[in-house]
């Protein structure tokens, strides 16, 4: 008789069996085998940060302030890729692996959670590759604090999943969430922080922006790289705090969710 | 052992909630199998959905005391992208299997040729049948989850299916849904009807197979 029950080890080694799996598959049906294939992973986002940096430094972007455009595009743009990769990627998840749930292991969770796991993989890549050759060049400087870096990394990524978590299950509930995804990402991208900081703003605009736990996470990631050159704005308790509500609140959904799921 | 306790499954639509599954309840043990007939719609798809796990009940619960597979020869968790051999990692990855030694097995049942390492949206249909019933094979399972309709193929394949299934593993439970009551009969040792969302038992098969001749209306 197998034991029917489960220990938290054996469920573990079950969860990370499942992302293994559903994170080779999704690879290559995502990025195929042709030309670069799972190098696109980081390539797409690098192209989007370098077009980006390019673009900014040409039309010579002056934002009043010591901080190389270089370093400030690519700081600004991984960032934001960051989030907005995570959800916006993850709104088809369901859909696209609905099949995949009569495989019992196959959660909800699991397919959500593996193409975060993607995106954060690529974005962390493509940005640690972006800034070894901008440094290299000349252009950009080394990082004061590199941990503060992964810190704030680390917490844009924390709030990307917990966003992906909360908008791809809520596309169980509804279509128009996926609707709304899109023009949210357009009005939300000026004022996520990638293109200013906080402190250059009107400080009545400032307290405003600073509502979006995304624009704490971009100061945290700038002053782990410029060091006492800017004056950051931040909070992290306050950060945390939203990420934690909307990751219970996500996860609360993907149980939801997953009990109204039609697999057809 | 498998178990359905009192289950219920509804679906909602535009005009109020539909009952599918109606208080449903009935009891696999290890080795053991049972047919279940119904007519087109009766809810049979349904049912197997709850089995496998895809869905969940409205209300009412499955006790799963062995592996139960998922529906066999379902074709529809593969990724037209994919190879053959990628959707047999992919699996393999799933159940925690390894998958090399299972190619052998795969590539000669499937008889696909080259076309194991291409993509599956160059497949023909039967070759998709062929490979979704490989792969349904190449996991050990101690209950398997039937749903005759997927399993479409010429003479040749049913009666490799047959040997495979019926023969080579014939000490596992099965659960098989069906229209076809003839089916049943064949293979079978217990029968129930799915009928208006109840699920009724028969103490024989033949019974349940007069019982279903008469329900045409």
């Amino acid at each position: 008789m197998i034991s029917s029950q489960p220990s938290l080890l054996r469920s573990i080694a079950l969860q990370m069996r499942v992302l293994h799996a559903l994170l080779m598959r999704e690879v290559i049906t995502r990025y195929g085998r042709q030309n670069l294939g799972v190098l696109w992973v980081f390539v797409e986002p690098m192209i989007f940060t370098g077009g980006v940096t390019a673009l900014w430094t040409a039309v010579g972007m002056n934002h009043g302030s010591s901080i190389p455009i270089v370093a400030f595009a690519v700081t600004g743009y991984s960032s934001v890729l960051l989030w907005r990769n995570c959800a916006g990627l993850s709104i088809g998840a369901i859909q696209s692996n609905i099949a995949l749930l009569h495989h019992r292991n196959v959660r909800v969770i699991d397919v959500i959670l593996v193409r975060c796991v993607i995106e954060i993989a690529g974005v962390a890549a493509s940005f640690s590759i972006l800034s070894t050759l901008f440094i290299f060049l000349g252009w950009m400087t080394y990082p004061i604090d590199p941990l503060q870096v992964v810190f704030g990394f680390l917490m844009l990524a924390w709030f990307g999943t917990a966003l992906a978590l909360t908008i791809a299950a809520a596309t169980a509930f509804s279509h128009v969430v996926e609707k709304l995804w899109a023009p949210a990402t357009y009005l939300l991208f000026p004022l996520a922080g990638a293109a200013f900081m906080a402190d250059w703003l009107p400080p009545k605009f400032r307290e405003v922006v600073l509502w979006l736990p995304m624009v704490h996470g971009v100061e945290i990631l700038r002053e782990g790289f410029f060091g006492n050159v800017v004056r950051t704005h931040y909070d992290v308790g306050y950060m945390a705090s939203i990420c934690m509500l909307l990751t219970l609140f996500g996860l609360y959904l993907v149980r939801e969710a997953g009990l109204r799921i039609e697999a057809k | 052992m498998i178990a359905i306790e009192n289950l219920c499954k509804t679906y909602d639509t535009r005009f109020g909630p539909r009952t599918i599954l109606d208080n449903i309840n009935f009891r696999l043990e290890r080795g053991r199998n049972i047919g279940i007939l119904g007519r087109n719609g009766a809810g049979k798809s349904t049912l197997i959905r709850m089995l496998s796990g895809a869905e969940r009940p409205t209300s009412g619960h499955i006790i799963r005391e062995m592996s139960v597979s998922w529906p066999l020869a379902f074709g529809g968790a593969f990724h037209t992208h994919l190879t053959g051999l990628d959707n047999l990692k992919f699996v393999c990855r799933v159940y925690g299997v390894d998958y090399k030694p299972l190619i052998p097995f795969v590539e000669d049942f499937t008889e696909l040729g080259i076309y194991f390492r291409e993509p599956v949206s160059s497949y023909s249909m039967g070759m998709v049948t062929r490979l979704a019933f490989a792969l349904s094979m190449a996991i050990e399972f101690d209950c398997f989850l039937i749903d005759e309709a997927m399993v479409v193929g010429d003479a040749r394949f049913h009666e490799r299916c047959h040997v495979e299934l019926f023969q080579k593993r014939k000490d596992r439970a099965f659960i098989l849904v069906t229209h076809d009551a003839n089916v049943i009969k064949l293979y079978c040792e217990s029968a129930c009807v799915l009928h208006k969302g109840k699920l009724v038992p028969f103490a024989s098969v033949d019974e349940a197979y007069d019982f279903y001749q008469h329900i045409d209306e």
